[in-house]
């Protein structure tokens, strides 16, 4: 028995590591890290959607076509807990043990920055379909540009500047508040932008109020702003906090409109709000009933497979897996540098979100954004926006 | 002047809910010198049976708040009975660790069956009444004084009838005490009863007041009203009422006066500065220990 043992293991771990390695040799290996638990995963869940759905249409067609072979695409996920650590971790791993090619996500800022410094140092491409932040793909002491790091999304400043100006033009807004998370680096960066460019157009910010994540009790912050009676309250928050926020100056007797960010854009939101956001305005990536043929594809098959409509998050990550696989077929090959090479110079790329391509030197695209009001439980298309 | 009434009002309901909670963790360490680190959590799934009585059963405001109180009356129980009772002689640090397993159980069981932050819709008619500028809301009005009430009502309880001369006697001396034909076991089951109970209404009122609950809401309200119940002299029950507004009260003030960052470190350092002056809290005594 313990000689048959013996003679046992070694076979089974050889047989283990041909596996392996056969494995390795067939496929190309894509990381994808999602905040799969956590405090949104909602975003999470969007986004393990629309990478599986990205993935299964380029393996249904039977791979990537790589000079004159197809060859597979296999996705490994990594969950990173809606923790900053947890995402560094997980891109480490995905890179020393999975060797990926390259890794889509993490989605919001705070988590794609730690993970993104990882990438980075071990020259892997990552591509984060959602987060805004400028300092996801500037290098934290040069601020140059990383050279591995790109995104799907525009960037923070865009967005403030965009939604500044439509307090002051469209909504005709002289004074405004806001309330921010000040521990997080996308509610932080945007705020930031929009009071500075809202400044710059003539207007007045009154209340410039933080809190901390996970805080639920707003009362305070909200009663300073209540006394000094803005036009339009701008809340860059996340859709699981916007809905506390809302509900809370509704009940201290606030009647200014709110402003919403690119973060309000998940169908959790009306779920969690009710009818409290009735008429609001918030600036995303893209509207669903306003889509090119690219999006009414992608919108149709997404809902076909997970039956409800995809947000921008399910979007963004599509269209990062799409711009990824084009790179992999201009270079021919899936290694890391080519691969970064070809989707750095990308030619303009048509994708759910509109047309964008990179800046040159840069892992920001050039696009636009739109502005969406929530009318009953639907997003609908108002306006196209650029700064 | 306005302003600061509306900022006294958003003290007091967020006062109401620690004291809520402090109440279950003070009860259970004056009558088994321990702290109940779970205490936290059954708040939270308070919050839950709320939502399961609110979204699924579709129940009106009462009948879930009592469904929740009962429901988490009856997981406080089951909880001692199961995890804490088998080591009421083991030394105490092993009751303390128990009770963050149990915490940690409560969270990640709640976690498998909604991993989604849950919305607790609207019960009550939003009614907002307009004074002078200081905006009052039904929701409000129901917090404060409903919390007030269950305090008073607990308040009686310990001071005024049997169960609570024997709850008292407990904590005073747990080997005598039983001689005298005091059932131990079923006023410690009340005990823990009575304050899960408190704690699940106020997670029912808090998923109300705060509409989005997540199975880790429990833990840092948890730490606060723990606190709470440290700074009024844990133990003794008048002591976590008052601890639990002076609480909320400095927190609502710190953001009213600083920017919100300051909030947790004024408050903080606030309090420990009182356990300084009085090291047993506002009302706690000191205890002497028989050796």
């Amino acid at each position: 028995m313990k000689k048959a043992l013996s003679l046992l293991i070694p076979l089974i771990l050889v047989s283990f590591s041909t596996l392996g390695w056969a494995a390795k040799e067939e496929t190309i290996k894509v990381g994808l890290i999602a905040e799969l638990t956590g405090d949104m995963p909602a975003v999470g869940a969007s986004c393990k959607n629309a990478a599986e759905m990205a993935v299964k249409e380029v393996n249904d067609a039977g791979g990537l076509q790589l000079g004159k072979k197809k060859v597979k695409v296999q996705l490994v996920v990594e969950d990173n807990a809606g923790k900053a650590d947890q995402s560094a971790a997980a891109a480490q791993k995905l890179i020393t043990q999975d060797e990926v090619v390259a890794i889509i996500g993490p989605n919001a800022s705070r988590y794609a920055i730690p993970a993104a410094e990882v990438a980075e140092s071990s020259e892997t491409i990552l591509i984060t379909p959602w987060s805004t932040n400028p300092k996801t793909t500037l290098d934290a002491t040069t601020n140059k540009p990383k050279k591995y790091v790109f995104r799907a999304a525009f960037i923070d400043p865009f967005q403030g500047k965009v939604l500044a100006k439509f307090a002051r033009d469209d909504m005709k807004a002289k004074t405004a508040a806001v309330l921010y998370d000040v521990a997080s680096d996308y509610n932080k960066g945007i705020a930031e932008v929009f009071k500075e460019s809202f400044e710059k157009l003539g207007g007045k910010i009154v209340a410039f109020e933080t809190y901390t994540t996970n805080d639920k009790d707003f009362s305070a912050q909200l009663t300073k702003i209540k006394d000094t009676k803005p036009d339009v309250i701008f809340l860059p928050n996340y859709y699981s906090e916007v809905p506390l926020q809302v509900q809370q100056a509704h009940r201290q007797g606030i009647t200014a409109p709110f402003l919403g960010s690119d973060s309000w854009g998940s169908s959790e939101l009306l779920k969690l709000a009710g009818n409290e956001l009735e008429g609001y305005y918030f600036s995303t990536h893209y509207a669903a009933d306003n889509a090119t043929p690219v999006a009414k594809k992608f919108i149709e098959d997404y809902k076909k497979t997970y039956s409800n409509v995809p947000d921008d998050v399910a979007a963004l990550t599509y269209d990062a897996f799409g711009m990824l696989f084009k790179s992999i077929q201009n270079a021919g090959k899936a290694d890391r540098e080519a691969v970064r090479n070809a989707l750095s110079t990308l030619p303009g790329y048509k994708g759910v979100t509109g047309d964008m391509k990179f800046q040159a030197g840069s892992g920001d695209p050039i696009k636009s954004a739109v502005i969406l009001q929530i009318k009953g439980d639907k997003f609908v298309y108002h306006s196209n926006a650029n700064p | 002047m306005t302003y600061w009434f509306q900022q006294i009002l958003n003290a007091l309901q967020l006062s109401s809910i620690y004291g809520l909670i402090a109440l279950g963790y003070t009860m259970v360490y004056g009558i088994l010198t321990m702290i109940n680190f779970a205490h936290g959590d059954v708040f939270m799934v308070g919050a839950f049976f709320c939502f399961i009585a609110a979204v699924m059963l579709g129940l009106p405001f009462l009948p879930t708040l009592l469904l929740t109180i009962l429901g988490t009356a009856l997981l406080g129980t089951t909880i001692e009975r199961v995890a804490y009772k088998p080591l009421r002689q083991a030394p105490r640090v092993s009751a303390i660790i128990t009770a963050l397993g149990v915490g940690i159980f409560l969270e990640n069981f709640t976690l498998a069956l909604a991993p989604y932050p849950q919305h607790i819709p609207p019960l009550l008619d939003n009614i907002t009444w307009t004074l002078g500028g200081v905006t009052l809301s039904s929701l409000q009005l129901i917090i404060i004084v409903l919390s007030l009430g269950l305090m008073f009502l607990l308040d009686y309880i310990v001071y005024r009838t049997p169960v609570g001369m024997a709850m008292r006697a407990i904590s005073w001396d747990k080997t005598f005490v039983p001689l005298m034909g005091v059932p131990v076991d079923s006023i410690i089951s009340i005990t823990f009863a009575i304050g899960a109970g408190l704690a699940g209404a106020a997670g029912a009122m808090y998923g109300l007041a705060y509409p989005v609950i997540d199975p880790y809401m429990g833990i840092m309200v948890g730490w606060k009203a723990f606190i709470a119940a440290v700074v009024g002299g844990i133990g003794n029950i008048r002591g976590a009422m008052i601890g639990s507004f002076i609480l909320g009260t400095v927190e609502i003030m710190v953001v009213a006066f600083f920017p919100s960052t300051y909030r947790d470190f004024v408050a903080f350092t606030l309090l420990l500065l009182l356990i300084v002056i009085r090291p047993y809290g506002i009302l706690g005594q000191p205890r002497t220990q028989k050796v």
